[in-house]
């Protein structure tokens, strides 16, 4: 039997990467009226990946699909994910639900058992709650193996099927390489690629491609996504005071010394 | 409860991380287990005071902490009555970012990553939206599993002399998934390491080229026994590996003193950068948001500013 790839690339949508989130009044969260929303940086570039190995390897990848668990919002970044390749969607509604890693990765094992996925990749974090957890906690729900921090992936095939996938991966002091065998889970960093925009003509035939609706309460009801974590209490940091101006580089060292930092 | 702490080494040194995430353990209060996969390293934590015990186990498996090894084993640690750990730590670096979710999800307890600040047994700070917010929470889950920020805890005094009790654990059924370690491709130390180094000088993309890059950064960085860091968009541009990146997505670094040189000061940026104690910025732009956050500004052309600092320092 020949192995093909069934891809899913999980995606969430975000407060956009460029914009200073604010705290709401009551200090309990962030403010989200009127904020410019984006797909996660780390999303968009697990969409960029899966659709560059299916243009590497048409004859190899089955099917791409994306999922989003958020709110009806959402739909918007499974649409520009659906006009840059992927073949077909789901959208989770969660509401305005905060839902915690480990409850996305309990959905998602879900969405892998029905779309018989044996390839998830996703971004390595959300550049708003920075957790990096939902990758391996899929992983571990699953016990399939993880590539994290994805810096390089490649097919490797056999004839007309997969044989393995070889992973590059960053770590602290620089890179090592992985090669596994299919499922694998694999999780991406800002290096791996560079996302590229939709076309107008994609954008349109995007709208006749299969977005399936699925409402978190009754599609998922058997899966608890109650919060563990309570949250307290949301701040901002201590802000740094601008120091002094100096106009040299030996008043620079002078003040340096001052500051006994020299 | 006890607190087991994840320690990780190579050579029989334990990581700088694995020293912060036990600073961070003493101020849980409890008895600390630690713990490690990696061989030889118990005289190095025979000079750290105040642990409870050490349990190790070893097999030529554990060599890369792979987490599909790993997680189930330590899962069932954490798990096992007998031991009755209440709290599991582990530094923020590649390692326990790699291992600590999948534990989590193995044990169904949602991990706090990332923490800065210990307030009690069951509430932590944690930066969230690339530290621009600083988020408190409390679990609720039954055990508590923490991976803590090296920056913003200082490593655990190593200059005691105890004599710990070590538990050989038999190494139990390996969880072997289909995944092989191929090759590592480790940055050559040309300098001192990131993590650990007490003086930074970092630089962005105004220095428009690797050659530059080579030529004004290390020479400032040796002068001064410095490591060297760089932006997003420096890495991006080629002119440093991408180990050396701090910020968001990067390394996040608290020297004595930084030096960000030709840095604009995006938000994942600063993000990597800001608890640094001293802060100089040398930038054209007298604009640039990094001033905000310096402790010195100059306003200037590094092309000739770097090389007069270099020679003056």
């Amino acid at each position: 039997m020949s192995t093909k790839l069934n891809i899913l690339v999980p995606v969430k949508r975000v407060i956009d990467f460029a914009i200073k989130p604010r705290i709401n009044k009551t200090g309990t969260g962030i403010d989200k009226t009127g904020v410019k929303f984006s797909i996660n940086p780390f999303c968009d570039i697990a969409v960029e990946e899966a659709v560059r190995i299916k243009e590497a390897h048409k004859a190899l990848v089955n099917k791409i699909h994306a999922v989003s668990i958020g709110p009806a919002k959402a739909q918007d970044i499974l649409r520009s994910s659906l006009a840059k390749g992927v073949d077909s969607a789901t959208l989770i509604d969660a509401k305005e639900l905060d839902i915690e890693p480990l409850s996305v990765a309990k959905i998602l094992k879900k969405v892998v058992e029905d779309k018989q996925s044996n390839l998830v990749i996703l971004g390595k974090q959300a550049i708003d709650d920075d957790s990096n957890h939902t990758g391996q906690m899929l992983a571990g729900l699953l016990n399939w193996p993880q590539v994290t921090n994805a810096a390089k992936v490649t097919v490797n095939t056999s004839g007309d099927a997969v044989d393995s996938i070889t992973v590059v991966r960053e770590v602290d002091g620089g890179e090592e390489t992985l090669e596994a065998k299919l499922p694998l889970i694999i999780t991406t960093d800002l290096r791996l690629n560079e996302p590229r925009f939709a076309s107008l003509p994609n954008i349109m035939k995007a709208k006749k491609k299969p977005l399936e609706k699925l409402a978190l309460e009754k599609d998922f009801k058997d899966i608890d996504v109650s919060p563990r974590l309570n949250v307290l209490k949301v701040e901002e940091p201590t802000q740094r005071q601008a120091g002094v101006r100096v106009n040299s580089v030996d008043e620079l060292i002078a003040k340096l010394k001052e500051l006994k930092a020299l | 409860g006890s607190t087991l702490a994840f320690i990780e080494a190579s050579n029989g040194q334990i990581s700088s991380a694995s020293l912060s995430a036990l600073t961070a353990a003493k101020q849980l209060g409890n008895p600390i287990i630690a713990l490690t996969f990696n061989e030889g390293v118990a005289d190095s934590l025979n000079k750290i005071e105040g642990l409870s015990k050490i349990v190790t186990f070893s097999s030529p498996e554990f060599e890369k902490n792979a987490p599909e090894v790993i997680s189930p084993i330590l899962s069932s640690l954490i798990g096992d009555s007998k031991l009755d750990i209440s709290h599991f730590i582990i530094g923020s670096n590649a390692t326990g970012k790699n291992i600590l979710p999948r534990v989590g999800a193995l044990l169904d307890v949602q991990p706090i990553s990332d923490v800065v600040a210990i307030e009690s047994d069951k509430v932590f700070k944690k930066p969230i939206y690339a530290g621009n917010v600083i988020q408190t929470v409390e679990t609720t889950d039954p055990k508590t599993l923490l991976s803590v920020r090296p920056s913003s805890f200082a490593p655990i005094d190593t200059t005691a002399t105890a004599n710990y009790e070590i538990e050989q654990q038999a190494t139990p059924e390996l969880n072997k998934l289909n995944i092989k370690f191929v090759s590592e491709n480790l940055t050559s130390s040309k300098t001192p390491d990131l993590a650990t180094s007490k003086i930074i000088v970092s630089g962005g993309r105004a220095l428009k080229s690797k050659e530059n890059f080579d030529n004004l950064i290390y020479p400032l960085a040796a002068k001064i026994n410095a490591a060297v860091g760089a932006t997003r968009a420096a890495v991006d541009a080629g002119f440093v590996e991408n180990s050396l990146q701090i910020g968001q997505t990067g390394k996040i670094v608290s020297p004595e003193l930084y030096f960000s040189l030709g840095i604009s000061g995006a938000i994942q940026h600063l993000a990597g950068m800001k608890d640094s104690k001293v802060i100089v910025a040398i930038n054209k732009d007298e604009e640039s948001p990094i001033f905000n956050v310096a402790d010195v500004g100059l306003v200037g052309d590094l092309f000739e500013i770097i090389p007069e600092l270099t020679e003056k320092l």
